[in-house]
């Protein structure tokens, strides 16, 4: 009986460290160097690579640790000077990210302000911050986020803000994955596969921001991870890490939101921005389904512009249209709501619409960005999804 | 956590203690052996340094004395796979005695084993917590594994990532189990004894490595040369003839081609004479010719009683045995 105990705690120890990431790992090479217990970090970080030969920045902590027991450290990354510094230094930032993350991950209330409502649809959705190096994976649980799983991730040479073909950079904004490249269709240079993102889209282009070809995607075989700014603006992660996060993401559902430096909030106030805007969306479908125009237009702000029209060709378009109908119903459902990262109250309203009027229906997916003018939310622009 | 294994080691080193005793007390003909074997091979001549030593070991095939020097004449040789096998055998034998580990370590090192050397030194420090030299190698070990833990982190050549450094080889086995280290320190060197007599009895020499002795900065090499001809003037000073010649090679060229017994008497007489000598060495520029060979220029400004003058010298030094010794002495430019 007790031998059987033993037996379980065993599994149990060796399941845990099974479980823990390298990144976990290196975690507790900096805490026994912090301890002053060298040789535990020592062993710790040989461990390490012994499972991982190509983390880099493990074999830059060995060094270290090594090098300390011949003379004292002069820096992290101790190496001597006539090694190229950017090589060194992309190490140490990785160092320093991985770390910060480990130790400042947010707690249960402290949510990013982004996610105002998933539709049921909708597993799971993406948070990168682009100053943290960090991709945070929350859960729909019943509509509302909840934090699950975060890693480390790479972004653009040149940092983020895209708005030009080859400038390096990764865009800031609200996106979803539209593929899955898997990786035989891929050159080493991806590792695990990737997942393109929709970037421009009708934001950027509103914007005159242009470029193309921003995945997910992995390492080549020779890295176990890349330092934070190396890529040509995808958002890149560790092999191992892509795999996971591959299976939760859903093509053409999971939203990807990257943003310069997450703006938290807490359940209550997202609640109420939430609840305000979905308030918004309700009054413009009755409105449009009273057929009275000039209050359904009312929704909509003097800066709209969608496909060409701008707001007086589209009021022009839609008071002819809408005196033809004897009635209308519509009828919205599995609405997804996502607030603009680092914009003035800019949300994107993703749901699908099911029109019925004499003389035409039709059920469509449909995206809105909503701006508030004012007190009140304002369509700018409304499209097919 | 070192020190763990020692106390468990004495019995079994006791024993030895009173084998090496009884080397030492009962063979003092092939001990005289061994010594000159030694001489030899620190005179260069490491073909007949081995003649000795296989005549010792015939006679005492199992004497740790000779077999360690056999190994280092291997070393010194170049014969790596012989030297490391007769280290091991040592180390096999004699677990508690440092010394063969860490000339275990020193080849390991040079072959680019630095594993392999890190786990011998560590070895010896376990036989002796406080074995300086060990210390000392395993430090510059664990630098050279930094450097290639570096390289990987930054994939580039480990040459690239870290300072070069050099191991050092015990020369002699002077901690036989139990035997106070001064008694066998006396034999080793009678020159440098009496100068530095708090220095430890191992005699330290260079790895006989040679890519390593080729990357060593040449600052390093000006350096030491810059000693060498300072501690010459010094000697000068002092009116030490004995310290003085000794800085003269072998083969010195003698200023007027004289045989070198007269030059020495007649060195000996002139700095003898003054009741005070100060020479000083100013504006020393030192070029090096190669790793091994190098010339020295300097302002020399010697006062005695008798005679005050400032010339010009210059002096050519070679380097042998890890010392650096005057082949040439030239007045003016």
């Amino acid at each position: 009986m007790r031998r059987l105990a033993i037996l379980v705690l065993a599994l149990c120890f060796v399941s845990a460290s099974a479980a823990a990431t390298p990144e976990d790992r290196l975690s507790t090479v900096f805490e026994a160097i912090e301890a002053n217990k060298l040789d535990v970090a020592l062993k710790r970080v040989d461990a390490l690579i012994g499972d991982y030969p190509n983390f880099r920045l493990a074999h830059l902590v060995r060094g270290d640790l090594l090098l300390a027991r011949a003379r004292p450290l002069q820096t992290f990354g101790n190496v001597v000077k006539t090694v190229p510094q950017e090589r060194v230094d992309g190490l140490r930032e990785e160092a320093l990210a991985r770390l910060r993350a480990a130790r400042q991950r947010p707690g249960e209330d402290r949510l990013p302000r982004y996610v105002l409502q998933l539709n049921p649809e909708q597993k799971h959705a993406l948070v990168v911050d682009s100053r943290r190096s960090r991709l945070y994976v929350y859960a729909n649980d019943g509509g509302k986020p909840k934090l699950i799983a975060d890693y480390y991730v790479t972004l653009g040479k040149n940092g983020i803000d895209k708005t030009r073909e080859g400038d390096q950079k990764t865009p800031v904004g609200v996106y979803h994955v539209t593929a899955n490249l898997p990786r035989k269709k891929l050159t080493d240079f991806y590792g695990a596969g990737a997942f393109p993102i929709n970037y421009p889209n009708e934001w950027d282009r509103r914007q005159g921001r242009n470029g193309h070809g921003i995945w997910l995607h992995g390492v080549p075989s020779d890295v176990y991870s890349r330092p934070p700014r190396a890529s040509d603006g995808c958002i890149v992660l560790a092999n191992p890490d892509l795999e996971s996060l591959g299976q939760r993401l859903q093509i053409g559902l999971t939203p990807v939101i990257i943003a310069d430096e997450i703006e938290w909030t807490d359940r209550a106030a997202l609640e109420s921005e939430r609840a305000g805007l979905a308030a918004a969306l309700e009054q413009w479908r009755a409105d449009w389904q009273s057929r009275d125009t000039e209050r359904y237009l009312a929704h909509y702000s003097q800066r709209f512009a969608s496909q060409g029209q701008d707001y007086a060709a589209w009021a022009a378009h839609k008071r002819k249209v809408n005196a033809a109908k004897a009635w209308i119903k519509v009828g919205l459902g599995r609405v997804t709501m996502l607030r603009y990262p680092h914009e003035r109250d800019v949300v994107v309203v993703t749901f699908e619409q099911d029109y019925r009027s004499n003389g035409l229906s039709n059920v469509m997916k449909k995206r809105q960005y909503w701006v508030k003018e004012g007190a009140r939310w304002k369509i700018v622009y409304e499209g097919a999804a | 956590m070192l020190n763990s294994n020692a106390p468990r080691d004495r019995p079994r080193g006791a024993v030895i203690l009173l084998c090496a005793l009884a080397f030492f007390l009962g063979a003092p003909a092939r001990a005289d052996e061994v010594q000159e074997a030694q001489k030899l091979l620190k005179a260069g001549q490491s073909q007949q340094a081995l003649e000795r030593v296989n005549r010792a070991l015939a006679a005492n095939p199992k004497d740790p004395q000779a077999r360690f020097l056999k190994g280092l004449i291997f070393t010194e040789q170049g014969k790596q796979t012989e030297a490391i096998e007769i280290f091991t055998k040592l180390t096999q034998d004699y677990p508690n005695l440092p010394e063969p580990y860490n000339n275990l370590a020193v080849i390991y090192a040079s072959q680019g084993q630095y594993d392999k050397a890190r786990a011998a030194l560590e070895q010896s420090i376990r036989t002796h917590p406080s074995y300086a030299t060990a210390y000392e190698n395993l430090g510059d070990v664990y630098a050279k594994l930094a450097s290639q833990a570096y390289g990987k982190a930054l994939q580039l050549d480990a040459s690239n990532t870290g300072a070069q450094n050099k191991l050092s080889l015990v020369r002699e086995l002077v901690r036989e189990p139990g035997i106070k280290p001064a008694a066998v320190a006396a034999a080793a060197t009678p020159k440098e004894a009496p100068k530095e007599p708090a220095k430890p009895p191992v005699v330290a020499q260079k790895s006989p490595e040679k890519p390593a002795a080729a990357e060593k900065p040449a600052a390093d090499a000006r350096a030491e040369v810059l000693k060498t001809v300072n501690a010459w003037a010094q000697a000068w000073s002092k009116k030490d003839a004995d310290a003085y010649l000794a800085h003269y090679a072998k083969d010195f060229k003698t200023p007027g081609g004289e045989a070198r017994a007269d030059w020495e008497k007649g060195r000996r007489s002139r700095i003898g004479a003054p009741k005070s000598i100060s020479v000083g060495v100013e504006s020393a520029k030192v070029t090096m010719r190669s790793p091994q060979q190098a010339s020295v220029s300097f302002r020399q400004t010697y006062r005695s009683d008798k005679l005050s003058t400032k010339s010009r010298k210059t002096l050519e030094l070679v380097k042998a045995d890890g010392r650096w010794f005057i082949k040439e002495e030239k007045a003016g430019k």
